[in-house]
């Protein structure tokens, strides 16, 4: 894969610095049978450095586990070597799997095959809380 | 379909109007005798009561329907591993309403994601117990005709008082209450109900460890217990399980028309001296919460009269 041209698929734009990583984990993609570049602080007139993944492959990306990663990222579309779409991405109100509650008298940690579901409470903060126990949890990344 | 998980599922006009029929449930309860005949009522408790539990049950009694149900997990098919969502789907299959209690916090949120009839919390863990609430506010409405414009002291187990979790966020939709939390350093009300309820929406509350010096000012004073049920240390729990105990002396700084609430049970946070005291609203309370429930069965149930 040419690091500067892939024909169809993904480009993480904007991330900060030292945080690709996270992202790769989190959005699994080890599990890739494609190409996957992860360039790591690149010039930025924004944020001085930032991160940048290219994915050469079509695929979905989860934008609810980025935007609660960092809303600040911008999600490109390739298509024929052509950026086709540019996704902002926003707190999602809603996370579901993405995170788990840490509480040991939440039902959640009892019953580990209940979909852990978060709800965005205060923006500001990014901060979470669980639907079930109302348990806080902030965005780490 | 609705659920009561939270006390704030229900507008305030909708508890001004569950008030309002528990009021003409107490003055004419003949009225309401047959209004769920044919209706079941299943009462699920996964942990101990006496006053919740029989309380539903007299409440749909007392509507004309009938009840079924158990009142530990070890007499369900939770001792066989079974999940809450599936043991109140199969419950929900069989009845028209469903109270559950339930010692994790959120069993009754993941409950409701299964039942095909409405859930009612009847208390989770240390986090919920809406109908307690209602009870509250039926008892402040019939004590003081209001529920705005009070002055209200939590005293004891602020931390995990589920009860008062749910009292605070109920009044702090209300005008003009000012809240004075009672507790010692270890059981103060969780940070997340000061931000969330109170500081967001610029209500007044202060904190203290003295109820002496709360006392003169309180119009209601809510009493706790502190749950030994709630500690993973029961070194903890006997440190600080007598730190508040209401007499007779503590209540001569007190307002004339103090009203004195308890969710109960109560261990010896206030002396059995106070019982007689004509302040002391709690087993007043107990006797509202049947109408309460009555009022509330019949809303979710969508009946009329």
């Amino acid at each position: 894969m040419k690091i500067d041209s892939i024909q169809d698929g993904v480009v993480l734009d904007h991330i900060k610095a030292g945080k690709s990583m996270d992202i790769y984990k989190y959005l699994h993609l080890d599990k890739l049978d494609c190409s996957v570049a992860i360039i790591k602080n690149v010039r930025s007139g924004r944020l001085g450095k930032k991160d940048i993944i290219k994915i050469d492959s079509p695929m979905e990306v989860d934008l609810d586990v980025l935007g609660y990663i960092d809303p600040d990222i911008t999600v490109n579309i390739i298509r024929n070597g052509v950026r086709v779409e540019k996704k902002h991405l926003a707190l999602p109100e809603k996370l579901v799997n993405v995170i788990h509650c840490k509480n040991p008298r939440c039902i959640t940690t009892a019953e580990s095959q209940l979909p852990a579901i978060f709800l965005l409470s205060d923006a500001q903060k990014r901060s979470y809380r669980c639907a079930y126990c109302e348990a806080e949890k902030t965005r780490r990344v | 379909m609705r659920n009561l998980i939270d006390v704030t599922d229900l507008s305030v006009a909708e508890i001004d109007e569950l008030i309002a029929t528990a009021e003409d449930m107490i003055a004419e309860p003949d009225k309401y005798a047959q209004v769920c005949r044919g209706k079941q009522l299943a009462t699920l408790f996964f942990e101990p009561s006496t006053r919740t539990r029989l309380s539903f049950e007299s409440a749909m009694l007392s509507l004309g329907g009938s009840v079924l149900g158990f009142s530990e997990a070890n007499s369900s098919s939770t001792a066989k591993g079974e999940t809450v969502g599936d043991t109140v789907h199969t419950v929900s299959c069989y009845v028209d309403i469903v109270a559950m209690r339930h010692p994790k916090e959120g069993a009754p949120y993941a409950a409701a994601q299964y039942s095909e009839v409405p859930i009612i919390n009847a208390g989770d863990g240390g986090h919920n117990h809406p109908t307690q609430t209602l009870t509250d506010l039926l008892t402040i409405h019939r004590e003081k005709g209001r529920l705005d414009n009070l002055t209200v002291g939590f005293c004891g187990d602020l931390k995990f008082g589920r009860t008062v979790h749910s009292l605070v966020n109920a009044l702090s939709r209300q005008k003009g209450i000012n809240f004075v939390f009672i507790s010692p350093e270890e059981l103060k009300m969780p940070a997340y109900i000061k931000e969330n309820t109170l500081d967001k929406n610029g209500l007044s509350y202060e904190e203290t460890a003295s109820l002496e010096e709360a006392m003169p000012k309180l119009d209601i004073l809510y009493m706790t217990r502190v749950q030994k049920e709630r500690f993973f240390n029961e070194a903890d729990y006997i440190r600080l399980k007598d730190t508040y105990v209401l007499d007779p002396e503590k209540l001569e700084t007190a307002k004339k028309d103090l009203c004195i609430l308890h969710p109960l049970p109560r261990v010896n946070e206030i002396s059995i001296a106070v019982d007689s005291d004509p302040r002391a609203c709690y087993w007043k309370q107990v006797k509202n919460g049947k109408f309460i429930r009555m009022a509330l069965i019949m809303k979710l149930l969508e009946l009329q009269l």
